[in-house]
């Protein structure tokens, strides 16, 4: 049974589709990146798989039925905008929302002290939000996003306007949670971030699904049949290799349909040629999501 | 419920901890002591004194008022000729003049010259004008027992009864309205600061999308109960506070008034109505600050649109003397009906005059049956306003989120 299972999403405001025929469906222990271009629709999305508003038309499950209310201590939501009460101490303000998510205030208290030792914010714990760093307060409304040990979590842009360290944080804090078998839904449009995390990405441009699938998957549909190589010396001519361009020390050889990587690596070795770095050229999400817009857009 | 208690807790000590809340709740019983400190004050420091004797020149043209020249504190000094008195003005003999013309007897005309700028001539002195003239009139013809009673003020002793003939419990009494019309100003002032409170602390959600989270981990329902209850029980609670310091500060206006306002009375039912309009009142307007938080972007421009219901609460304020000189007008009906009015009218009516039961049923009924379709439509806004952001949502919008919540 999948955590979230969406089918046939449409939702529209004032008669312009926000949200056109979406499906996909996340499992546990899976991180899907929900990327695409700001306005794509992301956020209509997953307040529709949150229940904040109804879809038009399609199907959405969550735990294997339309949400209710006892569904919400369930799951763990951070907004793209990030809001706390600003006067109060940050111990009571997780403590607080933490209870609302049904638990009890002494294994609340737990753990929120156990989540700040392991952040490294235990000794803030009494200082009013307004007193904390942005990367800090971020980190808090991780932590009341987390703290009830919700099954599935929802993370809207989860590290705009984080340094390097708290990203890095961050970062390390989702991937053991998608280690503990949580379902993650992570929407940013920062893709080296869904490179680095997820398992799957749906890609949105205009409302519309315009990529789905398992990263790995993906990235090989999309991967260019060709090889990234560095050597001492000129390669010269290579059977296989119908181009070649050339950038900062390195060469991108592509490769006719029938030619393997392999190939090219034997021929490079049998001429002896010292050989620094050679990769089998593999798109970045960025560049998938252009290629596709392009496409889209054309 | 429990997420519901644990919100109202939440919502409840934020609001009684503003400094906005703790300031308006204080400020009250506050101000009141400090304007019985001056009054105290000042009545110390300006010791009772008699008015010193004034003159007033007479120009009598009719040639019979030359009697009775001391009246009170006044001695009359009589003049041959406007010329003379004018002169006497200029010189400061006398204060101002009257002249009595040849046709007084049939026009009742007196005209009054003084270098004096004022907006109209004071009582006292109309009344020792009247004593001078009918005392000249009739002395020697009425007995002087008979002028005194004419000139003298009437002196009605008022006294309501039942209709067995009973005095009634609650007489009639200009401290009456004093209670109540406190009241209803702090009522008023109670609902404007509720609803701008409430209204903020949406737009302050809204605007960090706090909202989202909450709205994560409970039901648009739990969430409106718990701040319209907590608001409503923060507001009970700063009333009481003014309520309770109302007597003792009576009491101790009372005491530096030398007994000045011993007569205040608490009219029947004022206090049972008095809770009953309040509770509703707060709900009344708790729903509708629920809407239109709903659809302000931001807390600004909520509290901006919020003065078109807090500013009418205002209305029977604005015409209360009116209220009091024409008690019987069935304007005071309309306002009493009306549910954004009728909290505060009723109060101050209940302070003039009775108000007959089936207007406090209606009155009552009308506010019950706007609170109910306040939060009808304040909820179906709140559920589809509040995850919009950045403007506010056209009328077409508003109607589309009422068909489709």
């Amino acid at each position: 049974m999948s955590v979230v299972a969406v089918r046939g999403l449409h939702k529209s405001y004032a008669g312009k589709a926000a949200v056109s025929d979406l499906t996909f469906s996340v499992e546990s222990g899976e991180i899907l990146g929900l990327i695409g271009p700001n306005g794509a629709g992301k956020s209509t999305t997953i307040k529709v798989v949150l229940d904040f508003m109804k879809p038009d038309s399609g199907e959405v499950e969550v735990f294997g039925h339309r949400m209710n209310e006892s569904d919400k201590d369930r799951i763990g939501y951070l907004p793209e905008e990030k809001g706390l009460y600003k006067n109060l101490a940050t111990i009571d303000l997780i403590l607080y929302l933490a209870t609302l998510k049904g638990m009890d205030k002494a294994t609340a208290e737990k753990e929120a002290n156990e989540l700040l030792r392991r952040t490294g914010m235990l000794e803030s714990r009494k200082k009013k939000i307004k007193e904390l760093s942005k990367g800090m307060a971020q980190v808090v409304q991780l932590i009341v996003t987390i703290i009830h040990s919700p099954e599935l979590i929802i993370l809207d842009e989860p590290f705009s306007g984080l340094d390097p360290v708290n990203t890095d944080l961050m970062k390390q804090i989702v991937g053991t949670l998608r280690d503990e078998g949580k379902a993650i839904i992570l929407s940013t449009h920062q893709m080296n971030n869904v490179e680095e995390l997820c398992d799957s990405v749906l890609m949105i441009d205009k409302g519309r699904s315009v990529l789905y699938g398992g990263l790995r998957e993906t990235r090989e549909r999309f991967r260019e049949h060709s090889v990234q190589v560095e050597v001492d010396g000129e390669p010269g001519e290579l059977t296989g290799v119908v181009d070649r361009k050339s950038s900062s020390g390195a060469v991108e050889l592509i490769l006719a349909p029938d030619a393997s990587p392999q190939s090219i690596l034997d021929q490079l070795r049998d001429r002896g040629l010292s050989i620094r770095r050679f990769e089998i050229t593999t798109p970045s999400l960025n560049d998938i999501f252009l290629r596709i817009a392009g496409q889209t857009h054309a | 419920m429990h997420k519901t208690t644990l919100m109202f807790k939440h919502e409840f000590l934020v609001t009684i901890r503003r400094v906005g809340f703790i300031i308006m709740t204080l400020i009250v019983p506050a101000l009141a002591l400090l304007g019985i400190g001056i009054l105290a004050l000042t009545s110390n420091v300006a010791e009772p004194s008699m008015p010193g004797l004034t003159s007033i020149g007479v120009v009598d043209e009719v040639g019979i008022f030359d009697g009775q020249t001391a009246q009170g504190f006044v001695r009359l000094v009589p003049f041959a000729s406007k010329e003379e008195a004018t002169a006497a003005l200029a010189r400061s003999q006398i204060e101002e003049y009257i002249v009595i013309p040849a046709d007084h007897i049939s026009s009742g005309t007196v005209q009054r010259y003084t270098l004096e700028k004022e907006l109209s001539t004071s009582p006292v002195k109309v009344a020792m004008i009247k004593s001078f003239l009918t005392w000249n009139l009739l002395e020697g013809d009425v007995p002087p027992e008979i002028i005194t009673l004419v000139v003298s003020p009437l002196n009605l002793e008022a006294t309501r009864i039942t209709e067995t003939g009973e005095p009634a419990a609650e007489q009639n009494s200009i401290g009456n309205v004093v209670i109540p019309a406190v009241f209803a100003l702090l009522l008023s002032l109670a609902l404007m600061l509720g609803s701008m409170s409430l209204i903020n602390g949406l737009g302050e959600e809204k605007e960090s999308r706090l909202i989202e989270v909450l709205f994560s981990s409970v039901s648009v329902r739990q969430l409106l109960i718990a701040k319209v209850l907590a608001l409503g029980i923060a507001g009970l609670l700063q009333v009481l506070v003014w309520l309770i310091s109302m007597p003792l500060l009576l009491n101790l206006a009372s005491s530096v008034l030398g007994g000045a306002l011993g007569d205040i009375q608490i009219p029947s039912g004022f206090l049972v109505l008095g809770v009953v309009y309040f509770v509703l009142g707060y709900l009344l307007f708790a729903v509708l600050s629920i809407g239109i938080g709903a659809i302000s972007p931001n807390a600004r421009e909520g509290s901006q649109l919020s003065m078109i219901y807090t500013m009418a609460s205002f209305i029977p304020l604005w015409f209360a003397s009116l209220l009091v000189a024409f008690p019987n007008s069935p304007i005071w009906v309309v306002l009493s009906v009306l549910p954004i009015t009728s909290p505060v009218q009723v109060m101050l009516r209940l302070g003039v005059s009775d108000i007959p039961v089936w207007q406090i049923l209606v009155s009552i009924g009308a506010l019950v049956a706007s609170i109910i379709a306040g939060l009808f439509v304040s909820t179906k806004l709140f559920r589809m306003q509040m995850l919009m952001y950045g403007k506010r949502p056209s009328l077409a919008e508003i109607a589309r989120s009422l068909k489709n919540a």
